[in-house]
């Protein structure tokens, strides 16, 4: 990453500073630093945003950049949520009882602790036993990597399962999407070790700081989701521009004249899968200890189906798009379900945004990919036209 | 001139039509051999065949001076060994620029890590510069592909085939949609390339063949009818029959 | 009025009773228990039984109420002519009533009647020769009523009166099922062990739950653990810690068997440490090393030698204990010639409900088969023959459900407005399906991932239009009576009639499109486009109407599916999610363009997610989840589906 990487993409120089100006207005404003003009919970709000943008990047570079309609990134995402939510859980309760036990005749040995944890966080599905999937939850950086492994290993050994049998487009889709519902459908039992459709909770209250003021702990967090973000975006913009971007759009565009240019097609779409499984996990990571709360709910399909609606309304094959698609329909999708959008009453009958935001949501959807498949995205092509015309910005 | 292909007993038939049956054919390095044909007669699918997009149902395809086996490798690998195509209907990336679509091809190590990593090298930049000045689109480099006419993709074809640096060049029709003047500069490539490699030229217009010079398999109905000489091959009945008797 | 009769009807008896014989069959009965008055007013367990004969003997209608009585303690005896009554008490009187008739027989003073009090061991006799009179009684409701009480819980003194019933019952059905209850009795309690081994042996042909609950009673085992095995005793098997049972659950056996010393739970020693805790210390380690299992170990240790706690069993103990003990399993039943029979006639039971479980399975498999086969040939016309992927499809099924649901509303009669409904679903998922191939997919085609989009955008409107109409709650689709019940083969085997018809319905889908794509010029044509648009636009073929009609079948049929999935399951808003992805594996796993392909696809997948569940019968998540990841590795030997088209169609 030289400087010719970021004068040849004026557009990341762009999104760091508007991520880098934004960032600093919320916290000035937050009830952390300032005024309190920007309440937590809306911070909060800002944050998990971030996440999201984060993910969005993520689908766009395997969607739009190398062609591949994934329905099971926010499967990942979900998977870092749980990785994180364990250790949170985990060492949350730790304290607790570590406490409680405190006052004890007979000071408690790390084993009586341990069982002590699996009775609390297993007790709503009617178990106290320890699944061996938490072996490293008592470890933070353990369970930081298993943020990391867990989703790139589902998207590596899907992945090649996948790409070696050379499922392409609408098939793998398809596939993508029923390894999401299978991964749901397994978390909603009880015997999943993830305390089946309670999910894991209490996730907003960090470890040992519980005598921060959630307003810093929210500032905390939306400050990592931007530093992640903007990494993030650098990566991405990295990796699709130059050889590499090049390659991977030729397999979007045509995927078999790739493999006669001598490229082994298979390992480029494996390589970008596991790299935005990687990144979607990462970003849930850092999205659930924001929400406080995690089910798998989250995981379903239609999670990853509106990720690919984010992208495609913000914009396919650029990554600024797939960020401001997933930041502008997920904070109208909250303003509209929340309840905050003014109902329209029509003498006859009154439009609850309520109910009929998903209504409208579908349809905008469906207009955006048959009228404008650029999204709004698009809208800054023509900018950049006009730009280019004055001897600006050159792709 | 020692073999550098080998085909042998080759077969395959999709749902009991025999595309190819029983096609033995060889070609040395360097050696340049035009394959004329009618349509249907396999030509495609024997290029399919040799770039392994198609597993023949029997036979053997034996390359190189190792003798290996191209049936048992993918595509990539077999483009990887030095068996460049350009296809039949131009296929070049159309969202990407002139340059771009060269990059792509010229010869480098083809693993994603390299990819990832590869820094553009002033090695690099001169071959494109050459290579465009081949094909003659050195202004049209920044050009994105999709902007060019016909005969311009396909010459940006050949010249992405040229930049593999291939021994063996699987060519399929590269002269159509091209004026008098380009299709000489074609045959001047090819015959080039054909100095050093093996060239396989498959093409209808027998006047473009016959500038080519060179030796001509006719294949009908999935098997090698004749060979040699232009003239000899159009002087055989059988030829001739199967051309202009129906 | 009525009092006053009553009561002079009752002087009337009073008067004529002691007076002398009112009727001939009053006498009888209170004749034959004035003979053996002695024995009816304190019975014996040994010598009723002549008694009870003679009553029996008699056929006396009025027997069996006494006996209930008799045995319910409700027969007093009058002392001043040790006649008896039933009587009832009435404040210090007793109200009586005669044993015979049962009418009433005037009042008398507490002090004069004596209640008869039979013990357990004669009730228990009353009760088998009860059970002789109603197995024999004339109602045929009681005769039944019987047999299940025996059924339910069965004696062995209930065995005589029911095979001595057998000979007078009229009815065939009632007399099998008594011959079979009968055999199921002599297995358990018959007399001899040939007897009881000969009606095992009967047994083995049958498939029924309680035959197999009686030869499983037959065989049940007490756990038994010794020094060494026992010869005399009817074992079933030995044991073998480490394999048949934890090294633990051995050695609790032998602390319940009072062989071992108990185990201290971890619980417990913290629990005796915290007892002995002094000067900051327990035993002499001081509490903060009490941190470790291996400290505490090491304070009770100095605790039970100090004597205050029993001492601690180590692991090393416990295997010793363990291995120096047999462990084995005894059967409750001695003789080992009846087990053994018993064990072989179980085998062969459980054999035969093996094979039978196996045929309903299949017929489950093929009822689910049939149900993704309806909801996926929709799709895979739109899918296959089209190449457009239709995710709103599971939106038509639930249009066609709801379509069903409003008729019903309008049409009260369930046979008639699901005979309205299967058309009319067709025609507004018809509809639904023509005007989403003019407004949206027909500007897609060849942009399959973008259809793919779109499509999604329309069934996540329809999904909540569909919950802002109907509501979230799940709405009832309620078939006619006459698909209620079930076709049940025997006690394993069976299918519910909605089955059956969801399948009939299948079928005649099966053949309609097999013969509208194959026998018909719409058939022609579809293929026609499907193979070369081109060529078939130049024949005067219109490619866009052909879409537009072959769309609008596949989503027709999707409404016709929603109707049947709705009968049988639930209409709800998100119906069509649950069925979407099935419907899509379904088609891609049986291979696309293909009629066939999907009816291979719907069969593998309905016997695999019921072989799955068989295998897990408690857990249909996993069921599904084994399911999908079973598709998953299916695609990738066979990417292209079980129905697979070579060669240059098939396209890449």
């Amino acid at each position: 990453m030289n400087g010719s990487f970021l004068s040849q993409n004026r557009s990341v120089f762009w999104f760091l500073l508007s991520l880098a100006v934004f960032v600093l207005i919320v916290t000035v404003l937050s009830e952390a630093t300032g005024n309190g003009m920007i309440s937590t919970s809306f911070v909060k709000t800002l944050g998990k945003t971030l996440c999201l943008m984060l993910v969005a990047i993520a689908m766009d570079v395997v969607w739009g950049y190398t062609g591949i309609l994934s329905l099971g990134h926010m499967a990942f995402f979900g998977l870092g949520g749980y990785m994180i939510g364990m250790w949170l859980m985990y060492a949350r309760i730790e304290i607790i009882i570590t406490e409680s036990l405190r006052a004890a005749a007979i000071p408690p040995t790390p084993e009586e602790i341990h069982d002590a944890i699996g009775t609390q966080i297993f007790g709503v599905v009617g178990s106290s036993d320890f699944p061996p999937i938490w072996i490293f939850a008592h470890s933070f950086w353990l369970q930081i990597a298993m943020v990391v492994l867990v989703p790139g290993l589902l998207a590596l050994v899907f992945g090649w399962l996948a790409f070696r049998s050379r499922v392409t487009g609408v098939y793998l889709s398809i596939l993508t999407q029923a390894m999401t519902l299978a991964l749901s459908l397994y978390l909603f039992q009880n015997e999943s070790g993830l305390r089946g459709n309670n999910g894991l909770s209490g996730l907003q209250n960090l470890p040992g700081l519980d005598a921060v003021p959630q307003a810093q702990i929210s500032i905390a967090f939306f400050w990592a989701s931007a530093v992640a973000l903007g990494a993030g975006y650098v990566l991405f913009a990295w990796v699709v521009s130059g050889k590499m971007g090049s390659v991977i759009r030729g397999i979007r565009d045509n995927e078999s004249r790739v493999r006669f240019l001598g490229y082994h097609v298979e390992s480029y779409k494996l390589f970008v899968f596991t790299l935005t499984g990687i990144v979607a996990g990462i970003a849930g990571a850092l999205y659930y200890p924001q929400a406080g709360i995690i089910n798998p709910n989250e995981i379903a399909p239609i999670a990853s189906i509106y990720l690919a609606v984010w992208v495609a309304i913000g914009g396919r094959g650029r990554l600024y798009g797939a960020a401001l698609g997933a930041a502008f329909v997920s904070l109208l999708s909250s303003w509209f379900t929340s309840g905050g959008a003014p109902n329209i009453p029509l003498g006859f009958y009154t439009i609850q945004w309520t109910d009929w935001w998903l209504v409208l949501l579908g349809v905008s959807f469906v207009a955006v990919t048959l009228l404008a498949p650029k999204g709004i995205g698009g809208l800054f092509d023509l900018i950049a036209t006009r730009g280019s015309a004055e001897g600006g910005e050159k792709k | 001139m020692k073999t550098l292909l080998e085909m042998s007993g080759v077969s395959v038939s999709f749902d009991g039509f025999k595309a190819i049956n029983n096609l033995s054919f060889q070609i040395g390095e360097p050696e340049l051999r035009a394959i004329i044909g009618p349509n249907g007669a396999g030509k495609t699918t024997f290029m399919d065949i040799i770039t392994g997009k198609t597993r023949p149902d029997e036979g053997k395809v034996i390359y190189g001076e190792k003798s290996i086996s191209l049936l048992k490798m993918s595509e990539s690998q077999i483009a990887m060994a030095g068996v460049g195509r350009k296809f039949q209907k131009p296929t070049v990336f159309e969202a990407q620029t002139v340059r771009e679509n060269l990059a792509m091809a010229l010869k480098n190590k083809r693993g994603p890590f390299d990819v990832l990593l590869y820094h553009k090298t002033k090695r690099g930049a001169a071959r494109i510069e050459e290579l465009a000045e081949t094909i003659g689109l050195t202004d049209s480099l920044p050009r994105i592909a999709g902007e060019l006419s016909h005969g311009q993709k396909q010459w940006l074809e050949i010249g992405m085939l040229l930049a593999q640096d291939p021994r063996l060049l699987l060519v399929d029709e590269p002269a159509a949609g091209m004026t008098p003047a380009e299709r000489e500069h074609t045959t001047d490539l090819l015959k080039r390339a054909a100095e050093k490699h093996a060239v396989v030229v498959v093409e209808h217009d027998m006047e473009f063949i016959r500038r080519l010079d060179c030796k001509v398999t006719v294949l009908c109905e999935g098997s090698v009818l004749a060979e040699g000489s232009l003239d000899h091959v159009t002087s055989n009945p059988e030829v001739i029959e199967v051309y202009l008797g129906r | 009025m009525l009092r006053a009769l009553l009561l002079a009807f009752a002087l009337v008896l009073c008067l004529c009773m002691p007076a002398g014989p009112a009727r001939a069959q009053d006498q009888d009965l209170q004749t034959i228990l004035q003979t053996q008055a002695e024995e009816v007013a304190s019975p014996g367990r040994q010598s009723v039984g002549t008694l009870i004969e003679a009553l029996t003997a008699s056929g006396l209608p009025s027997v069996p109420l006494f006996l209930e009585r008799w045995a319910d303690r409700g027969v007093y005896q009058r002392s001043s002519d040790g006649l008896f009554y039933f009587a009832e008490k009435q404040g210090d009187d007793y109200a009586l009533s005669d044993i015979a008739s049962g009418a009433p027989a005037g009042t008398a003073p507490g002090s004069e009647m004596t209640q008869i009090r039979p013990n357990g061991g004669v009730r228990r006799v009353i009760a088998t020769a009860l059970v002789q009179f109603q197995l024999s009684d004339p109602d045929i409701t009681r005769r039944s009523a019987a047999l299940d009480a025996i059924a339910r819980s069965p004696e062995p003194d209930q065995l005589e009166p029911l095979r001595n019933s057998i000979a007078g019952e009229t009815d065939p059905e009632l007399l099998a099922r008594k011959e079979r209850l009968a055999g199921m009795l002599a297995a358990r309690f018959g007399d001899t062990a040939d007897e009881r081994i000969a009606a095992i042996e009967a047994l083995s042909g049958a498939l029924s739950v309680d035959v197999r609950a009686v030869l499983n009673q037959i065989l049940t085992t007490k756990p038994g653990v010794a020094t060494a095995l026992p010869e005399n005793a009817n074992i079933a098997r030995t044991l073998t810690p480490g394999k048949d049972l934890t090294e633990d659950e051995a050695y609790a056996r032998l602390v319940e068997a009072g062989l071992a010393p108990a185990i201290w739970s971890r619980d417990q020693i913290k629990a005796a440490l915290t007892e002995n805790i002094a000067d900051g210390a327990v035993g002499g380690v001081p509490l903060g090393q009490l941190v470790s299992e291996d400290g505490r170990d090491r304070a009770y240790a100095a605790l039970a030698a100090a004597g205050t706690v029993p001492p601690l069993v180590t692991k090393a103990d416990e295997a010793t204990a363990v291995s120096a003990h047999v462990f084995y399993e005894e059967y409750d039943e001695t003789d080992a010639s009846i087990t053994s029979a018993a064990r072989e006639a179980l085998d062969e039971v459980e054999t035969r409900v093996f094979f039978n479980q196996m045929l309903d399975l299949g017929l489950d498999a093929l009822s689910l088969a049939s149900i993704y086969f309806l909801a996926a040939i929709g799709l895979a016309i739109t899918f296959g023959v089209m190449g457009v992927i239709n995710m709103a499809h599971g939106e038509f099924i639930m249009m066609g459900a709801y379509t069903g649901y409003v008729v019903q509303q309008i049409i009260p009669d369930y046979t008639v407005s699901i005979i309205v409904a299967l058309p009319l679903a067709f025609a507004v998922t018809f509809g639904a399906g023509v005007a989403m191939e003019r407004l949206v997919i027909r500007w897609l085609y060849h942009r399959p991932l973008e259809t793919l989009l779109a499509t999604f955008g329309i069934s996540i409107a329809l999904q909540q239009l569909a919950k802002n109409i109907f509501g979230t709650q799940a709405r009832p689709l309620t078939s006619p009576s006459w698909l209620d019940g079930a076709w049940v083969l025997n006690d394993v085997v069976g299918i519910a009639n909605i089955r059956i018809a969801i399948f009939v319905l299948a079928l005649i889908f099966l053949g309609l499109i097999l013969f509208v794509l194959n026998k018909t010029r719409l058939g022609l044509e579809v293929r026609a486009v499907t193979q070369n648009p081109g060529m078939a636009a130049s024949m005067g073929i219109n490619p866009d109407k052909i879409n537009m009609l072959t769309f609008g079948l596949g989503s027709g049929i999707a409404g016709i599916a929603g109707v049947a999935i709705g009968l049988y399951a639930k209409v709800t808003s998100e119906m069509g999610a649950d069925y979407i992805v099935q419907s899509f594996m379904t088609v891609v796993v049986g291979g696309v363009g293909n009629v066939w392909g999907t009816l291979a696809g719907a069969g593998l997948i309905g016997i695999l997610q019921k072989g799955i569940e068989y295998f897990n019968p408690s857990n249909t998540l996993a069921a599904q989840t084994y399911m999908i990841l079973f598709i998953i590795l299916f695609i990738q030997f066979r990417p292209k589906g079980i129905v697979a088209l070579k060669g240059r169609a098939a396209g890449d």
